[in-house]
Order: C-alpha cells, then structure tokens, then sequence
C-alpha cells in the first residue's frame, strides 16, 4: 500500500493510522504488516485471503480512519554523550557546515522527530527530520563497525545503531539507552510514529549509566 | 521432559545454523524473518520424522558436514543431495531412519541443489526468541546461542521416545523436486516495475542470469543483461519492507533476489518470486543459470494451492498411524 511518493510527518501518519487499524482489525491471512516512509507492506498468505478480498478489506480500513484515530504519538526522551569518542564525526559535521561543534549540538537536541520506520538492523529507528543546518551527505566510506547506541546523521535524517553493525552515517554521539532487547516485548525501545527528544549528557554521566 | 543429547558436531562445513519456517511478526521492529531458505525441504524432513512442520532442523550448506550420534535417534535428510553417508554407507534422502548410538552421519559433497536440511525426531530442545528457533546471524541472536554451528557443539532434542514410531516415512515420488542446474523462477511484477521500460522488462524475462558467488543467504545475486531503470529516475527509492523473493536492482543494474535476512530496502524491486516457487531458491548455487517468467497472480495462487495440497495430502497419510 503507497500512501504518498515522499519522505515526509504527514505521509508517514498516514501510513501509521493504517498500519494501526488494520494491526487492531486482525484481519484472517495477514501475516505481518512492515511501515515504512510512505508505504505499508502488507504479507499475507493468499490461501487464506484472496489478493481482491484483501483489497477490499484494506479499502475498507481505510475509509475508517477519519473515525478511529491512530493512537497519540509516545515521546521518548533520549541521552546522548555528544563528541569525543562517542561521537567521532561531530567536528567533521561542523567544520563541513562551517559551525562549532555545540552548534551541532544545539541544532540536534532542539527539535523533536519523528520516527519513521524501523529497518536495516532491529531496532533502528529511521528519524527525521534534522534541521537545515545540519543536514549533511553520508560518509563517502562507510564505516565497517559502528558501537551498539551511537546516534548518527545522514541527509536529513537521524538514527541509533541499537546494534554494532557496518553503517555510513555520521556518528556524533551516543545513548546510553539501549534500542534493542530481546528479554522486553515488544524487543524495541522505539516504534514506528514515536517522537523522539535528544538531551546532551557528559561523558561522565554516560559512563555512569553503563552497567 | 527432559532432553537429552542426540548429536555432537564433527564439522560443520561452511555453513551449518538451526531454522525453523521463519521469525515472523516482527518485522515492524526491524527484525528479519530469517528461518530455511527451503521451507519445502524442512517441512518435508519435519513431516516425516513425525514432527510438527514448523519445527527447527539443520540447514547445511554445499559439503563437509560431519555429526556422531550420541543417542538412538529418528532423522531424516532432504534438500539439496549432499551425499549424506551413514556412517560408510550412502544413506537414503527423503526418508525417516531410526540412527543408533555411535553412528556417525557425513556429508560427501554436492551432487544437486545447495542446502541440506536434517530434522531431528522430537525437535531441537533450544528456546524460541521472538517466537522462533531460526538464527538471525547479523544479529546474532536466536538458533543455537545465536551462531552457526561449530565443531564440538552438542545438540539435545526433547521428547525422543514418542518420535521412535516415525521411522521408515518416505517421501511420495510425485513430491519430490529435482534439482538442475538451470532453473525458471515464475515472478509477478513489481512493485516498481513501473520504473523499467517495456524493453528493460522484456530484457528481464529473456535473461538468461548467472548467479555468482557473492551469493550467500542474504541474496542470490545475478549477473546477465543489465536492468536499467528509466533514465532520470533517481538511484533509489524511499526504504520500504521488502519480503524473500523480491528482485531489487540497484543502480548497478544486476539484479538481487532478497532472502528472509532482510527486512527494508532502498533498491527498485522489478518483480516477486511466486510463493510456490521460494523453495527453489535455498537450492540455487553459484554458477546455477537462472530465467524468470512472468505468470498471472491466479496462476501464483493455483500452483501455491496445488503444492499445499499435495503436502498436506502427504502429512495427513501418517496422521491415522502416529
């Protein structure tokens, strides 16, 4: 299901009130539903619903959402050790905007995002969107092991790698939080449409916070 | 129920993990649907060691496998022929055997296909995470402590006694794939076809494609004629979900099919294997000669129908007598 053709808040709602509503309808032959940006992945098992009956029930899911609001948007608020080996690439970000690195800081801790989807590793919450001041290609090399919480940037987007994995994105900092867990359900911190706030922590706080 | 140790890994040749028929329910949080890149076969080997289908076994891949039997024990090995000896004997594939303490099951080499699988009767005694014993190896998690298997692991099964009875099953011969060298993967198109010319379809579906050896279970990659997008259309396109047997291309032109280790993608995906036919693609191997052909979203749905029917035709010969 495409419910729009471009990266932004108001698509993405768009496509989270229908991934709820149909979540919440527990439709006979739904697999499993994947939001993203501006679609939905429906996986359905075409034995039990045919493609058409599909359809039609999606359609109907659908009209509906002007009547059932999705649930309201959760706000999670997020630690980040900013800088030093935390965060590797602050000062290339802002030499490469011709700002400081608090700047930087700044422009990430003053805004709330949304987040998008959750995709490439589990748990990774796909953000957005960042300021015009820090909005910034992705590294021209990507990185072949990114540390477990580190916050990133790329174009005008944000994530945490809530797993050590390969990654292209600027790493500026770190969560002590952590994205992913398998002994919580659901295993995620965050879900698809959560608002997220970043807060700038010391290294001595980060410390800390680690078990 | 206690679970006792039934089998210790000799060698686990190149590749050796534990699935079951997939994680699902959680790709909305990122998490991969991993599980046999041959349903078929694991359900097939699950059935006739009289476990429940979903169960998990062992995928083995190409060759060099070896495990010594630890305890009596009810197997059986289907897949991709891999020459399973018992001990020095060649051993049947696609029927339940009663092994015995001291036996040692090897794997001589690759004859057809890519991956074996081996049930185990009573199923493998290791927890289920996110609800499934299959092993996400990016990750690391699920499976057995979530890796592959290695040289020394033991691995116990759970209810033994019960699953005794399951011995001598055989596969019926209208069931059985058979594996070339040269395969056709039915697809329906989409969901960007949209973003390929008549033509670039066209070229598609003529192929031929060779799969090369940077194919592993993330993706079976092509190399062939070249798909290239319309021109002026961007490199690649908002990451959405994507499922095992879709065909991305990215920019480079040479076209991926998608295994269960992946759950969003920012590539253009030109067509879907049909359901039916994603068991074929756990026994593709490098080298292998690949074609696609389009068929109709009935057609998709009548030959699925066709081979579940005939699956559980098969199971439900052995559920008067179990």
């Amino acid at each position: 299901m495409e419910l729009g053709d471009e990266i932004s808040p108001s698509v993405n709602r768009c496509v989270r009130a229908l991934f709820f509503e149909l979540d919440h309808r527990v439709i006979q032959g739904i697999q499993e539903l994947v939001p993203s940006y501006r679609s939905l992945l429906v996986i359905y098992n075409s034995l039990v619903i045919s493609s058409s009956r599909l359809r039609e029930e999606i359609r109907v899911a659908y009209r509906e959402l002007k009547h059932t609001p999705a649930p309201r948007f959760r706000t999670v608020r997020v630690p980040v050790a900013y800088g030093g080996v935390y965060g590797p690439d602050l000062e290339w970000v802002a030499a490469y905007q011709g700002i400081s690195p608090e700047d930087v800081i700044s422009y990430h801790t003053g805004e709330t995002y949304q987040v998008y989807m959750l995709g490439f590793t589990p748990g990774y919450p796909y953000m957005g969107d960042l300021p015009e001041a820090i909005v910034t290609p992705r590294r021209e090399t990507p990185r072949t092991s990114v540390p477990r919480g580190s916050v990133a940037i790329a174009q005008n987007q944000t994530g945490i790698y809530p797993v050590e994995s390969p990654g292209g994105w600027h790493v500026i900092g770190r969560t002590p939080l952590k994205l992913f867990d398998l002994k919580k359900n659901p295993p995620a911190l965050l879900e698809m449409g959560a608002l997220v706030e970043f807060y700038a922590i010391s290294e001595e706080e980060m410390a800390r916070w680690m078990p | 129920m206690d679970a006792v140790e039934t089998l210790e890994i000799g060698s686990p040749g190149p590749l050796t993990t534990v699935q079951d028929i997939g994680r699902f329910g959680y790709g909305r949080y990122g998490v991969a649907r991993s599980g046999a890149v041959d349903p078929f076969a694991l359900r097939v080997a699950n059935i006739l060691v009289g476990n429940p289908e979903q169960e998990a076994g062992l995928e083995m891949t190409l060759m060099g496998f070896r495990a010594g039997v630890l305890t009596d024990i009810v197997v059986a090995v289907t897949g991709g022929d891999l020459q399973p000896f018992l001990n020095d004997k060649p051993m049947q594939m696609w029927r339940s055997l009663l092994l015995h303490k001291g036996d040692t099951l090897s794997l001589r080499g690759l004859r057809n296909g890519c991956r074996a699988y081996l049930a185990l009767g009573g199923g493998l005694a290791l927890s289920t995470v996110l609800g499934s014993k299959s092993t996400n190896l990016a990750t690391k998690f699920g499976g057995f402590n979530g890796r592959p298997l290695r040289k020394g692991d033991i691995l116990r099964t759970k209810d033994l006694r019960r699953s005794l009875k399951a011995t001598g099953r055989v596969l019926d011969s209208g069931l059985l794939p058979s594996y070339g060298k040269s395969w056709t993967l039915r697809v329906l198109w989409g969901p960007q076809d949209e973003d390929f010319s008549s033509r670039v379809q066209d070229t598609f579906l003529e192929g031929p494609f060779r799969v090369t050896p940077q194919s592993d279970r993330t993706g079976i990659r092509l190399s062939g004629p070249l798909i290239e997008k319309r021109p002026g259309r961007p490199d690649s396109i908002i990451s959405e979900g994507v499922i095992p047997g879709t065909i991305q291309v990215p920019p480079d032109g040479r076209p991926i099919i998608i295994l269960g280790e992946t759950v969003t993608g920012g590539y253009r995906k030109i067509a879907t294997v049909i359901t039916a036919d994603l068991p074929w693609l756990g026994q593709i191997k490098p080298g292998d000669g690949v074609h696609f052909e389009q068929v109709s979203m009935e057609e998709a749905v009548r030959v699925l129908r066709e081979m579940e029917d005939r699956l559980a035709g098969f199971r439900a010969s052995f559920a008067a007598g179990a």
